[in-house]
This record gives C-alpha cells, structure tokens and sequence, in this order.
C-alpha cells in the first residue's frame, strides 16, 4: 500500500511517488465555537459544550453547545410554530426555497467539502465528487416534488414537526436525505447531526439563513445521545427519522411505541457482495474494493461480505490483494487520497476489536503493508479468509475497512449464505447471466440490489432496508412517503 | 319402535387452522363460546403460545412457496375463495347472526359485503406492483427499477366486532401481496372465522398461508409480537385498548417488526378500503444494474 507521505513500493519495480495534492484549507471558515440554530439564529445551548476534533489529526477543531432537554422543547416549540405557515405555504412556494438551498450547497461545494473531509476524516475526492453533489441533488430533486405531491400517491398532508438523527458517515448527505423530502412536504424539522460531525449542519444552518428560509422551518440542535433521545422522545414529535446503528434504532422503536409518531429507520448492515465465477472479474475487483473500503468502510449498506464462487476464489483473491496495495492511504485532504481517517477513536477500537476477534476465531487477516500516519485515527484495508457463517467478522457490522471473504458453490447456496443476516440493507451480485441476475435480484432479502455495480446512489432511487436494516424509504417518489400522512388504510 | 320426528343434530368442533390442518389446541384447553344474547353456542379451541409459535412455523414455511406465485395466480386463488364463500352462504349467515346478533337480513349484507371485499382485494394482486413500483430516473447510466415485495410473516390481531367482514378485510390485504398470515381471530366472536378457515382449506390457498387461532389474545398476541421470525404485526383488533397495544408495539421491536397501529375506535368496515394495508406490509426492493455495450 502506498502511504501518501512515504511511498513505500511493495513491489520490486521502481515507482514514482506522488507529489501531495492537497485541497487548500484556506477556504473554511472555522468558528472557534458554535451555538445550537433555533428559530432562523445561533443561541447558546444550556447542556455541557463539547469539542469537535479532526479525525486525521486530532486537532481540536470547534467547541459546540450541547442542547440539554430544555433546549430542545424550545426548537421543538418553534418548529411546531414554523410549521403553521410552512405546512400552509403553497408548495411552489416551498419549492423555491429548496431549488435555492440546492443552488447555494453547489455555489459553496467546495467549501463544504473541504470541511466534511476535515471534520469526518473522509477523502476530499469523495467528498467533493459524492457526498456534495448528491446533497444538493436531494434538495433540487424534492424541490420539484412540492407543488406535485398529489401526483406521489400519499395524499398531501405533511406530519408536523419532524425529529430527525443522523450519523457521522455522511453528515452532510445524511441531512439532505432528511431536510430535503420533510421540508418539501410541509413538515419543519428539528435536526441532530453526529456529535464528532457537526461542522457541515452548523454550515447549512448559514445556508438556510442565506436562503432566506423562514425561521424556525429548519432547527440544528447538537449534542450526543441523550439529546436525541430527548429529540425522539419528544411529545410534540409528529414524525422520527433516524439512521444509525440497528441497537440504537430498536430502543428508538421501543421508545415511540403507543405513540402517534410516525417513524422510518435507516439502520446497520452487513450486505454480501456476490461474485460468480463468469463475472467480468476486473469490475467485479473495483466493485469489491469500492463495496467495502469507499468511506473507509462506514457505510450502512457496505459490502463487508465477499461471497465468491469457489472456482475463482483464488484469483478473485489474489487480484483484490493487488489492487488493495495500490490503495492510498492518508491526508483526507489530499486529492490522491484513497483511504481517509477512521472518525473516532471509540470507531477505531470497535474495528480493532472485531477484527482481533476475527484473528482469535480462526479467520486469515491479510493487509498491504502499510505506514499508518503517527496522528489521528487510522486502520489499513484489511481482508479476512476462510470466514464462516458463524464467525462474528460474518455476523455483526464492523463499520470498518474490513472485509469478510466467504466461499459458495451453487447459487441456491449463496442464496442462503447471503440472506443468513437478520440484517437486509444491501446487496451485489457481479455475474454475466442477465436471467441469474435478475433471479438473484428476486431471491435477495435486501431493500438494494447492486448487479455489476455497487455503492451507487442518487435521489431519485429509494433506499432502505429489509429486516432489522430498518423500514421506510429514503429518496425517490418512495421517500416522500415517510413525510406526508399516506394512503388510506 | 318409531323414528323420532326431529332428528339429533351433529354438531361441528371448532378448531384451529394451522398449516392446512384442523388441530385441538396442543394444549388440550379449550373456552365457551356464547351468541350475542349469552346463549353457549360452542366450544372453541383456546390457542396456547405454543399454537401460536407453530403457527408461525406453518407460515415461514408456507412463504416461499406463496410468495412465489405468479400474482395473477394468487388473485385466482383470493377470488376461488370468495366463489366458495358465496356457495356456503346460510353457514355463514347463521354464523355471522350468531356471532354479533344481527338480524339475517343485515347477516347476509356483512357476507355480501365480505365476498366482494374478497373479489376487490384479489383483484389487487397483479395491480400493486404497478402501483407503487417505480422506474427511477437515476443521473447516470442505469437501469434501476424500485418494486415492492411482500415483508414475509405477518401476525394479526383480527378485529373483535366486525367477525367475518372485519376479519376478511385484515387479511385479504396481508395475504394477497404475497406475504403468510398467523391470524388472531375475535375472542368473543370467533366462530366465523373457524367457517372461513374451513372455506380456505377447500379453495386452493396451500396450507400455512392462513393461520388462524381462536382464544385469548393474553395467551398469544405477546407470543406472536416478540416472535423473531414474525416481520409484521397488524394490531387493529385492539381498538381502543392503547396499553395493550404499546406493550405489543414495544416488543415488536425486538426484531423490529413493521407495526399497524390500533385505531382509537373499531373502523366502520363497510367503506370501501385504500390500499394502505397492503402496502404496510410491503418492501420496496430496488435495482441496479449498469446500462452499456
């Protein structure tokens, strides 16, 4: 593996090294503290201010209030007040908002993603090609659902007031998927961000204000889990929205049970990606390594389960293995940048944990060598083999660069092997057999199936899982779903 | 000696519908069933929670195969059900008069209203996909299309008024996407629904598709809510008891069930329904798939 800084070649051929590209900090303008966005304005929050450091380095890089359960009656209150004229605004009316919001997210893109890759660890290359143009896209795609919300198929009556949590993965792409549909419906929101990732919501919150967006249409409230606990448990909450860990997303479900409030999870994964032996093997190696290593494996519906047909198994292997050593990992900031920083260090433990576990119990853990930077949180592309179904490398997500490679040899067999999850987000099928793809694409308990690709997302295209992955939709005509009051029983 | 001029009735046991068979409860137990006005009538099986968990055993057994139809094949189905309603009418006439003390004049129009019910939903089965599918115009090049799939187990807790048209109208919409039902019958009313299962057993639905359990819902609604291999739960049979039905919400999260909340009050069933029971217990699946040379 090449480390940005000290290319060290694995090979015995000479290599050139890469000169360090690195995005210029210059653009980001980081407050040394930031407050909670209530009602259109920044306020003080009344709860213990914490601070919000740089995965790839460590460095502190904001202090950030913490609203405490007085601080979020309060956004609730004046969200439910928003919501007496927004819910009545005519959707036209409320389409421009979000066309203006999409519009202001792409002038200031690089902005965002340059602060996105410094406050998550993320590589500046997928910030600024993924997680921003795709945000805007959600606001300009439902943007154009609001004055066509009787065409969708769930009435046109919004919910109220909607309490949303998303995690750290993808903070700014992750608020999109929740603002943008609430908001085109009618609802107002109450949004949480991640604690170690708030810096790109408190940077939206300038967005809304620069849109001129009615106050109190859109509330960022930060702090950690018991915030969104007081959040979710909220009596005035009409509607939950919450994507995270399948754990946290079960005591949300029991939390709201008996109550009025409308509820969608977005939870965990542990998706099999599924090669056959006829599959074109070098997209199926790209494929892989992007199922599984893009976002340094934090992703939901990663391909943290290599499936593959045991005729090709070894070259499949021997050919990821190659590729993984050209995988650059480094300064999120640098454009050649692979493979970014682990968020957490509480993140990098858990990875070290279960792949340690995964060693004890048996498996083969390979990785390229690899120079870790001295700062800051990092964990190497890793694969394990000889994984079975009962190794916890094969049950339980990890949420990390680290793969599982299981073998099949019938397609009834991977069948089985990839539905024995109670988890059900995603899944990859790689095979040539356009009849085996789609009987594959039948057979699979997952709310995505990825044929001859993987990892790819757009608004338009709903997104949610089967199982314990969680229910409701996000994006697409399906998405709005969870934002208007539905069809009739 | 002479024949007496009225004969001595045969009377039928009222059992459980589990997998295709009619068993007693595993349990040996069983309860009074009285009319409207407090008469007994029967004795119906009193389902234990092991009843209960067969049940769904039946049904996870019976998905694959349900789900797999053809949807034109299951709409045929759904309405050879209704066909064979129609041929049994003064059973169910007298059942429904019994059950909820009706006059057989307003008996026979809930039957007329279950049968057509029956005929509207089978009708669906091969129109829901085309109505909450999607092809999705994603930026890029390709194919991706969003179709719904039937969530797989669904529990339900039929509702305690309405015997037949109540019970039709919470279980045509769970069966006829796809998915298998364990069914809680009414636990004051539940002799209809011993009839229907009779009429599902002769009307090519296969065996375990409909489960349905007569008793008390203590015994196996919280059996069926916090069962792992139950992915839905219909909970509109408890109208008006939300205590119940938050304790039962909150177990469903175990596995995090897909929920239908109870109503405050038992709904007027005559209306014509929306399509929102079937589509609480749908999925959406979606696909990609590269498009090129």
């Amino acid at each position: 593996m090449a480390a940005n800084k000290h290319s060290t070649s694995s090979t015995t051929q000479a290599r050139f090294d890469y000169a360090p590209a690195p995005e210029s900090r210059a653009i980001v303008d980081i407050k040394p503290s930031y407050g909670l966005f209530v009602g259109g304005e920044f306020v003080d929050g009344h709860g213990r201010s914490f601070k919000t450091i740089s995965p790839s380095t460590e460095e502190v890089l904001a202090e950030i209030a913490e609203a405490d359960e007085a601080d979020v009656d309060n956004a609730v209150k004046v969200a439910r007040r928003a919501f007496r004229t927004w819910g009545r605004m005519p959707g036209s009316e409320r389409a421009k908002y979000l066309y203006r919001i999409a519009r202001i997210i792409q002038e200031r893109g690089r902005e965002i993603a340059v602060l996105e890759s410094i406050d998550n660890g993320k590589p500046i290359k997928e910030t600024r090609d993924v997680d921003v143009p795709i945000a805007a896209a959600h606001f300009f795609y439902y943007a154009g659902w609001a004055d066509k919300l009787a065409y969708a198929g769930y009435g046109t009556t919004p919910l109220g007031v909607a309490g949303q949590v998303i995690p750290w993965n993808f903070p700014l792409l992750m608020l999109a998927w929740k603002i943008a549909p609430a908001l085109a419906c009618g609802n107002t929101v109450v949004l949480k961000p991640a604690e170690t990732t708030p810096l790109t919501a408190l940077l939206f919150a300038e967005i809304c204000q620069q849109a001129d967006l009615p106050a109190g249409v859109v509330n960022i409230i930060t702090g950690a889990g018991s915030t969104g606990q007081a959040l979710v448990a909220h009596p005035d909450v009409d509607k939950v929205a919450f994507t995270g860990s399948t754990a946290v997303g079960r005591a949300i479900a029991k939390s709201v049970a008996g109550s009025h409030k409308k509820v969608t999870l977005e939870l965990g994964g542990k998706a099999a990606n599924i090669v056959f032996d006829d599959a074109p093997i070098d997209q199926a190696i790209e494929g892989i390594v992007n199922g599984i290593f893009f976002n340094q494996g934090h992703v939901c519906c990663a391909g943290s389960r290599l499936l593959v047909q045991e005729s090709v198994a070894d070259e499949v292997l021997a050919r990821l293995k190659r590729r993984m050593a050209t995988l650059r990992l480094g300064d999120p900031l640098d454009k050649n940048t692979d493979i970014g920083a682990i968020n957490s260090a509480e993140q990098l433990d858990k990875i070290r944990e279960l792949s340690d576990i995964g060693e004890a119990e048996g498996a083969g853990r390979w990785s390229p060598p690899c120079e870790l930077p001295k700062h800051g949180f990092w964990f190497p592309p890793t694969v394990f083999t000889n994984v079975t179904q009962a190794h916890r490398i094969a049950r339980e997500e990890i949420f990390g660069p680290v793969l599982s490679v299981l073998t099949f040899r019938t397609p009834a067999e991977a069948v089985e092997k990839a539905n024995n999850t109670p988890y059900g987000l995603s899944a990859g099928v790689w095979t040539d057999k356009g009849s085996r793809i789609l009987h594959m694409a039948n057979k699979l308990k997952a709310g995505v199936v990825w044929a001859n690709t993987f990892n790819k997302f757009d608004p338009t295209s709903p997104f949610g899982g089967y199982k314990e992955s969680g229910y409701g939709r996000e994006g697409g005509r399906h998405g709005l779903a969870a934002y208007l009051k539905g069809e009739d029983l | 000696m002479t024949p007496p001029d009225s004969r001595i009735e045969v009377r039928k046991t009222y059992k459980l519908y589990i997998g295709g068979q009619f068993p007693r409860s595993e349990s040996g137990h069983s309860y009074v069933v009285d009319d409207a006005k407090g008469r007994f009538v029967a004795n119906a099986a009193l389902a234990s929670r092991k009843d209960a968990r067969d049940a769904v055993q039946a049904a996870r057994a019976a998905f694959g195969g349900w789900s797999g139809k053809t949807a034109y094949n299951r709409a045929q189905i759904l309405y050879r059900v209704a066909e064979i309603m129609e041929d049994r009418r003064p059973q169910f006439v007298e059942a429904v008069r019994q059950s909820e003390g009706l006059t057989p004049t307003q008996a026979g129009k809930a039957l007329d209203a279950s049968i057509d019910r029956l005929v509207w939903y089978a009708g669906w089965a091969d129109k829901i996909t085309q109505v909450t599918g999607n092809a999705n115009p994603v930026a890029g090049p390709f194919f991706n299309l969003s179709t719904p799939e039937p969530t797989g187990v669904v529990a339900v807790v039929a509702p305690q008024q309405s015997s037949l048209l109540g019970l039709v109208s919470v279980v045509a919409p769970v069966v006829v996407t796809g998915n298998t039902a364990v069914v809680l019958a009414s636990p004051g009313r539940p002799l209809p629904a011993v009839t229907f299962s009779e009429v599902l057993a002769t009307s090519d639905v296969p065996g375990g598709v409909v489960n349905i359990l007569t008793g008390k819902h203590s015994n196996t609604a919280p059996t069926l809510a916090s069962h792992m291999d139950v992915n839905a739960i219909d909970l509109t049979g408890l109208a008006g008891d939300s205590a119940q039905a938050a304790a039962l919400e909150e177990s469903a999260a175990d596995n995090l069930k897909r929920v239908l909340r109870p109503p405050a009050t038992e709904p007027d069933w005559t209306l014509e329904p929306g399509i929102g029971r079937m589509t609480t217990f749908l999925e959406t699946k979606t696909v990609w798939h590269p498009i090129g040379v």
